[in-house]
């Protein structure tokens, strides 16, 4: 019977483009600008935060129409929502769905907080991180990202 | 080719590697002809006499020659040059590179842009390997390090040599007890990284608490720099003063290390105990640069 209740209520459907789904709650907006969106842009996108997700949790959704997202996007969005998953929809399906992988390394991603850091500097360092189970790991200063990665993200 | 960067790149048999050789150094075992018609540069963009002078002298020791980069001002890094040409260009004139630099990460961005071998000689508040595996050198002199139990006393959150030291220790299953001023603590992510060694840092708010228990006391001068006025600086300084007094109460094989310059904290008087080492930790220094210097160059 609920299955019946108009899902467009919320978010319309889309025709094409891709649903993030499964976002950390509270990081919508962050995977928004993770992709570059803003309130000037041209992308059709409906956003939802706080939704009820199986029996006790909460997540964000993410939907973007005429929009796949490149590997650099998708490494970055792993940051801060490890359990997204990314589905590409065509003709107002599912086509494809994947879940997240956040790399051994991540280059150009992240900018190091340590001021001190030569990779913040006009020297040609790129930034680069190391993951580990703790955080994230500047190749160059060593310094740990633990916490607040959405706000270091390039 | 063979960069030494950061104490973390090092298992225990590389630094088991160079203490071995450091030691055979010591004993006047070496050729001292090894790294003859060869050229260090050393590039300190920062002033170190003595880390510069010691490398120099390690150099000379095993029969090579030494190029020193003049003082920033005159050089092209006043003129606006990158590090990394910097790099790219003298690895052209020499066969390593020592480097000094203000900040953290210089060596390692040096090592990806060098075509010779690149010695970390302190990058800002980072690594100084050096200076660790001359620490060890030293203990080890005194005792086996496995096991030690180290006191870590004074600036433990800007202080380098104490990370890079723990960071080391780890891997000889040391035990380490921390004891700094209010707001000088170890940062928590070198203590967690401790944790994921194996290394449990237990913290003291007084070294009188722990110095019984110590094989090793590692003391680091605090810098007047890190409080807001003379007073409170005055009040930490003078509760961290090592004295013969506090040393009666330590075991009688206790050790007191320090990576000079030494200010106020070590109370002149403990020179001529038997538990100073500070002034032959310093003299390691040429040994264990040779060492290093022999393992990329030889
Ligand atoms: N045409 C569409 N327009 C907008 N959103 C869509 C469209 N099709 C599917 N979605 C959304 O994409 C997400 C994935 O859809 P799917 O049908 O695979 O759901 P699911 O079976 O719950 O998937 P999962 O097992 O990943 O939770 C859901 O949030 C769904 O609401
Ligand atoms: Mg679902
Ligand atoms: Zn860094």
């Amino acid at each position: 019977m609920t299955d019946e209740r108009p899902q467009g209520l919320l978010i319309s459907p889309i025709r094409s483009g891709t649903v993030i789904d499964h976002i950390t709650a509270g990081q919508a907006l962050n995977v928004l600008r993770i992709l570059g969106i803003t309130g000037t842009t041209a992308e059709s996108v409906s956003v939802a935060t706080n939704v009820a997700s199986g029996l006790v949790g909460k997540k964000d959704i993410v939907k973007i129409e005429n929009r796949e997202l490149r590997k650099e996007e998708v490494d970055r969005i792993a940051l801060i929502a490890p359990n997204a998953t990314i589905n590409i929809i065509r003709e107002f399906v599912v086509a494809e769905k994947k879940g997240v992988e956040t790399p051994a390394e991540l280059s150009g991603v992240v900018r190091c907080p340590n001021p001190g850091c030569i990779s913040n500097t006009a020297e040609p360092a790129r930034s680069r991180f190391i993951v580990t189970p703790n955080g994230l790991r500047c190749h160059y200063c060593d310094w740990l990202v633990t916490k607040e990665i959405a706000e270091h993200i390039l | 080719m063979r960069h030494i960067i950061s104490i973390r790149d090092l298992d225990r048999a590389a630094i088991d590697g160079f203490l071995d050789a450091a030691a055979g150094i010591e004993a006047k075992r070496y050729d001292p002809e090894l790294l003859r018609g060869k050229i260090l540069g050393i590039l300190f963009f920062e002033p170190s006499t003595r880390t510069r002078m010691s490398f120099e002298s390690a150099m000379a020791r095993l029969g090579g020659v030494s190029l020193t980069m003049g003082s920033v001002e005159d050089s092209s890094v006043a003129k606006g040059e990158t590090l990394a040409d910097t790099i790219r260009v003298v690895s052209g004139y020499v066969d390593a590179i020592v480097l000094r630099h203000p900040r953290e990460g210089a060596a390692r961005l040096a090592s990806e842009f060098a075509s010779v071998p690149v010695i970390n000689a302190g990058d800002g508040a980072g690594q100084h390997p050096s200076q660790t595996l001359l620490d060890l050198y030293t203990i080890r002199k005194s005792m086996p390090i496995d096991g030690v139990r180290v006191g870590l006393l004074g600036d433990l959150r800007y202080g380098r040599t104490t990370h890079s030291l723990a960071m080391a220790l780890s891997l000889y299953g040391a035990e380490i007890a921390a004891v700094a001023p209010k707001g000088l603590e170890l940062p928590s992510g070198i203590v967690r990284e401790l944790a994921d060694r194996g290394t449990a840092v237990t913290e003291y708010s007084a070294i009188e608490d722990v110095i019984a228990h110590l094989d090793v006391l590692y003391v680091t001068r605090i810098q007047r720099e890190r409080f807001p006025d003379a007073a409170s600086y005055l009040d930490v300084a003078s509760s961290y003063r090592i004295t013969p007094e506090l040393i009666a109460r330590a075991r009688p094989e206790m050790i007191v290390l320090h990576p000079l310059p030494r200010v106020d904290e070590i109370d002149p008087r403990v020179d001529a105990l038997p538990n100073a080492k500070y002034f032959e930790q310093a003299h390691h220094g040429v040994s264990v640069r040779m060492a290093m210097l022999g393992e990329v160059m030889g």
